[in-house]
């Protein structure tokens, strides 16, 4: 159960898919201009990400490997065309902020990296923390970001004015705003990584376990760039 | 040791610090400084100052919570304060203004080290950022009582096909509506010239920026494209804001290259949208390119091989 909890813990911090990894960037900048929109879209990637990596766990060993990412495209795009009917029956507003995104979800880097790199080479449940884990680090990214962009760009949280009309910051829900914000969680998560000590490995540049690290780097023989 | 010491180079060092440099730029923005108080009244020298202030106070603090040793001496938060005041509007609200002062400072200048570390032009993003955030604010502009004529309504850019050379007066002593330090063209030049004489920046961004926007905007089809040269930001981005030694190549090859792309873009902007931004947005897009054209320009040493 404590390696179980490790993997669940991985996915939060140490190896948040957002901040550390950067994976799934681009529906994290474009969705969190609303709290709204950021916390639907976590909650669905996340809703995703656990059934895929489970599916794709449990078919790992029948899977060919030659055709392996159409097999993984498939099982996501599954879940992915289940969320949003679901979401665009019972959650209409929802489902017009996060627009083409949730749609996007299919391609979105984090699933199919972590169907690749965990779910297609761990069990059951080990892939089903990894899913839970990554997906709720990429809630908590977006649900950050989208409470400091909609206050300080539109004065509001989940619609209520917060800070009267005509004091807002129009550039933060821009995108160059989404970089600023994005640059800055990343920067408060390392300096709360390395105050608490994480080891980066010179050789390698960072500090994951590289048995279940995506990035492919140097120290694993630089399999991928 | 027998007490000879050999340190590495430089060994020859000149009595010019950063300081006396900034100091001459300080000295070289006050003629506009003046113009645009004659100009739109006293209200000008309140936004300068506290510009100014809030720039060297948010690097003083800075430095207090990083535990640095403080830099404020050098005069350089000094200068963009100035800078990021010349680009509002004389009507600018004080507090808008201090955000611009704080992006500068904070995200753009001590973010990546300081000075000479930072990437872009600290005083250009500070203007970008307040024209994307308080748009009305930043083009709400003051149109000088002492106005004439078809200059008493609009910043000239905006009607330049309706000038003739009988406003040419107007534009170059700046009686028309813009942003504070922009208008005055005669100040900036004097300002220019100042700075070349003492030697603290090369002619060569300068002329190579203006002169590429004439040429740009002539053959782009612009309207009086010798008129708009002396309207909108354009002298001041060229001589004030491009010849920012961090922000521009340090090769004599690069610093014209730099020119001439800033007027390529700056002529099309203008010419091809009807965005207020042209001057600023072509200097950071060139602000950008600056370690490729380092890098492009570089000198060959004497008996040195060309990398492969």
């Amino acid at each position: 159960m404590k390696r179980k909890f490790e993997i669940f813990k991985n996915g939060l911090f140490k190896e948040n898919p957002v901040l550390i990894l950067t994976l799934g960037c681009c529906s994290v900048l474009a969705i969190s201009v609303t709290v709204l929109g950021g916390v639907g879209m976590g909650l669905a990637l996340t809703f995703v990400l656990v059934c895929s990596n489970v599916v794709i766990s449990l078919l790992r060993n029948i899977i060919p490997n030659k055709v392996r990412i159409p097999c993984y495209i498939v099982v996501v795009a599954a879940f992915v065309t289940l969320v949003e009917m679901i979401t665009e029956a019972y959650m209409k507003e929802l489902y017009d902020t996060m627009g083409v995104f949730l749609a996007l979800i299919v391609v979105n880097c984090i699933v199919l990296g972590r169907a690749e790199m965990f779910a297609s080479k761990n069990t059951v449940g080990d892939s089903f923390f990894d899913g839970l884990g990554m997906g709720l680090g990429y809630t908590m990214v977006i649900t950050g970001i989208s409470i400091v962009r909609e206050l300080l760009g539109s004065g509001t949280l989940l619609g209520y004015r917060i800070i009267p009309e005509g004091y807002q910051l129009g550039i933060v829900t821009q995108t160059p705003g989404g970089f600023f914000c994005f640059g800055g969680a990343m920067a408060i998560l390392i300096a709360c990584l390395n105050k608490k000590g994480r080891k980066i490995d010179s050789k390698t540049g960072c500090g994951h376990d590289c048995s279940s690290c995506g990035l492919g780097c140097a120290g694993r023989g630089g399999e991928s760039k | 040791m027998n007490g000879l010491f050999v340190s590495s180079s430089p060994h020859i060092r000149s009595a010019r610090t950063t300081q006396k440099i900034m100091l001459d730029v300080i000295i070289a923005l006050l003629p506009a400084l003046i113009a645009s108080a004659v100009i739109f009244g006293p209200r000008t020298l309140l936004l300068a100052g506290v510009s100014a202030a809030a720039c060297v106070a948010c690097e003083a603090l800075w430095e207090k919570l990083r535990k640095q040793p403080s830099t404020v001496s050098d005069l350089s938060a000094v200068v963009t304060g100035l800078l990021i005041a010349f680009n509002v509007p004389a009507s600018m609200p004080v507090w808008e203004l201090i955000i611009g002062d704080m992006v500068a400072i904070f995200i753009v200048k001590m973010l990546f080290g300081g000075l000479g570390c930072n990437f872009i032009n600290p005083a250009m993003v500070g203007r970008t950022v307040l024209f994307l955030s308080f748009t009305a604010d930043m083009t709400n502009y003051v149109i000088p009582e002492k106005a004439v004529d078809a200059l008493s309504s609009a910043t000239p850019l905006a009607i330049m096909g309706e000038l003739g050379w009988n406003d040419f007066p107007e534009l170059l002593l700046g009686i028309h509506g813009g942003v504070m330090g922009e208008t005055c063209a005669l100040a900036l030049i004097l300002g220019g010239v100042y700075l070349v004489i003492r030697r603290v920046i090369k002619p060569i961004i300068p002329i190579s920026y203006i002169g590429s926007t004439l040429l740009f905007s002539w053959l782009f089809g612009g309207e009086q494209p010798v008129l708009s040269l002396f309207a909108g930001g354009l002298m001041l981005g060229a001589i004030f804001m491009a010849t920012d030694y961090v922000t521009s190549p340090y090769t004599n090859k690069g610093k014209l290259i730099f020119g001439i792309g800033c007027g390529l873009l700056t002529a099309a902007i203008r010419i091809f949208s009807n965005s207020a931004g042209g001057v600023s947005f072509s200097i950071l897009l060139m602000n950008l390119l600056v370690p490729y054209i380092n890098g492009l320009t570089m000198p060959k040493p004497l008996g040195g091989v060309s990398e492969k």
